[in-house]
């Protein structure tokens, strides 16, 4: 018995074709996944808020605390100016959070183990940081990269570096987010084959199965942390590129 | 573009013979003696399905054929998300715990003013209560004092109609001793002449006898 592809869960199938002239636009089941990402993660917090309690029930409870969590991430980092960044922020952290885990539902499709994905969010954010930074400071926002108190000598040094660092955000940004994913779920998909295909070799394969199962199970619960993480790893720093582009000066 | 359109080409034909190269492979596999013609057009599906893999099917996350669907999408529900998140979700969840934190430093607020209220209230009491005892006190020790003043007045009095009284007693007792004494002589008079008579049986007159009783009375004191 062949080892099941782990590639296969990332493929791409129409479920609507769509044309928009020679430009394949079709509703996907990426599509699919976004959109009910979008769907449900609103909903939930549309459908716990609903009753506007005073003294919050559980699932109240629940969207309240996701939005002060948002909320507390992106001010300890940003600073209360960087608020008004915040549906941005809430609406990327929700986002991310609901495709990767929906990821996590066997025959679901992950959004997020697409670079292309990834990328647009990424570039969202640092588009937004440099325009907002220009737009806030003008040429000011050149400051971001000349640190205070650097000796003469080096600096060129030190702005090329920093230079070097703010061009790699995006890639880094994306590719974090893309490569945990991607990765995460070629493992969990090798380690449960692992599973089919030993417990086809017999009572030995039975037994031997085993291993790969503990490890399947413990892998599930790494990448349902993963999962939840890299949202929030998404989200911190956003508000933390926010904040340059708000208070450019080190 | 190009390669995308190349892609899309390619995974388009292997989709229009889906089970040809899986039936194909294993056959040719190890059936080495087989005709040229047939070979070819084996070797011919092979070599596609390895452009196939090398350009479109081998690896779905870089597959651009679906690049701009994925942006398209992934643009249309996002801006559906942010839409929702800022004129909905936010301000209602932000209304919800402003309006708790509204509501509990007004809570707070009164909570303080009221166990002010209790404490000012509290301290009049206590005021009140000591004002009160303070009020007790004077009024019992002036009444304490006026009961004494009275009974030092009454007590004077009477032991002043007491004393008035005795002098009266006295003088009275003065006066009845002095008539008691003045007529002692006339007693003595009498005693003595009815003693004269007696033993004597002379009448004496009454100057003798008088005299005799001034005489005794007189040495008898001297006596005495």
């Amino acid at each position: 018995m062949e080892l099941p592809d782990p590639i296969h869960q990332f493929e791409i199938k129409e479920i609507v074709p769509l044309h928009l002239g020679a430009t394949n636009v079709s509703f996907t089941n990426s599509a699919l996944f976004m959109v009910l990402a979008v769907l449900i993660g609103c909903g939930f917090l549309l459908l716990a808020s609903s009753r506007r309690r005073l003294v919050p029930g559980r699932w109240q409870s629940s969207a309240e605390l996701t939005y002060e969590f948002v909320a507390n991430t992106l001010r300890s980092s940003a600073g209360s100016q960087g608020m008004k960044f915040f549906p941005l922020v809430f609406s990327l952290f929700l986002f991310i959070l609901m495709v990767n885990l929906f990821g996590m539902v066997p025959y679901f499709f992950t959004v997020t183990s697409h670079l292309i994905v990834t990328a647009a969010l990424s570039i969202l954010v640092i588009g937004l940081v440099v325009v907002y930074g220009f737009y806030k400071n003008g040429l000011g926002f050149f400051r971001l990269f000349v640190p205070h108190g650097v000796p003469g000598v080096i600096l060129p040094f030190v702005v090329f570096i920093e230079v070097l660092s703010f061009v790699s955000r995006p890639i880094s940004l994306s590719i974090r987010l893309f490569a945990n994913i991607l990765a995460g779920h070629i493992t969990l998909k090798v380690f449960a084959g692992f599973i089919v295909v030993l417990s086809s070799l017999g009572w030995f394969g039975w037994i031997a199965a085993v291993l790969p199962l503990i490890l399947t199970v413990a892998l599930t619960a790494l990448e349902v942390l993963v999962a939840v993480l890299q949202a929030y790893v998404f989200a911190i720093l956003t508000s933390l590129y926010l904040n340059d582009a708000i208070h450019p000066g080190h | 573009m190009e390669g995308t359109a190349t892609a899309g080409f390619i995974v388009a034909q292997l989709e229009a013979t889906p089970a040809a190269p899986a039936e194909a492979a294993p056959a040719a596999e190890p059936g080495a003696p087989l005709t040229d013609a047939a070979h070819g057009e084996l070797a011919g599906v092979v070599i596609e399905e390895h452009a196939t893999e090398e350009h479109g099917g081998t690896f779905p996350p870089f597959d651009s054929t679906y690049f701009a669907s994925q942006l398209l999408w992934l643009a249309i529900s996002f801006v559906v998300l942010y839409l929702l998140m800022s004129r909905v979700i936010i301000p209602r969840i932000g209304g919800i715990l402003e309006d708790r934190r509204d509501r509990i430093a007004r809570d707070l607020d009164q909570a303080g003013r009221l166990k002010q209220q209790s404490d000012e209230a509290n301290a009049a009491y206590v005021k009140a209560l000591s004002d009160a005892r303070a009020n007790a006190f004077r009024i019992a020790a002036e009444a304490r004092d006026k009961a004494k003043g009275e009974a030092a007045a009454r007590q004077a009095e009477i032991e002043k109609s007491l004393d008035g009284k005795l002098a009266a007693a006295e003088t009275r007792i003065g006066e009845i001793k002095a008539k008691a004494l003045a007529d002692v002589g006339a007693i003595a008079a009498e005693a003595a002449e009815a003693v004269v008579d007696r033993l004597v049986g002379l009448k004496a007159s009454a100057t003798e006898l008088k005299d005799a009783v001034g005489a005794a009375r007189s040495g008898g004191t001297g006596n005495a």
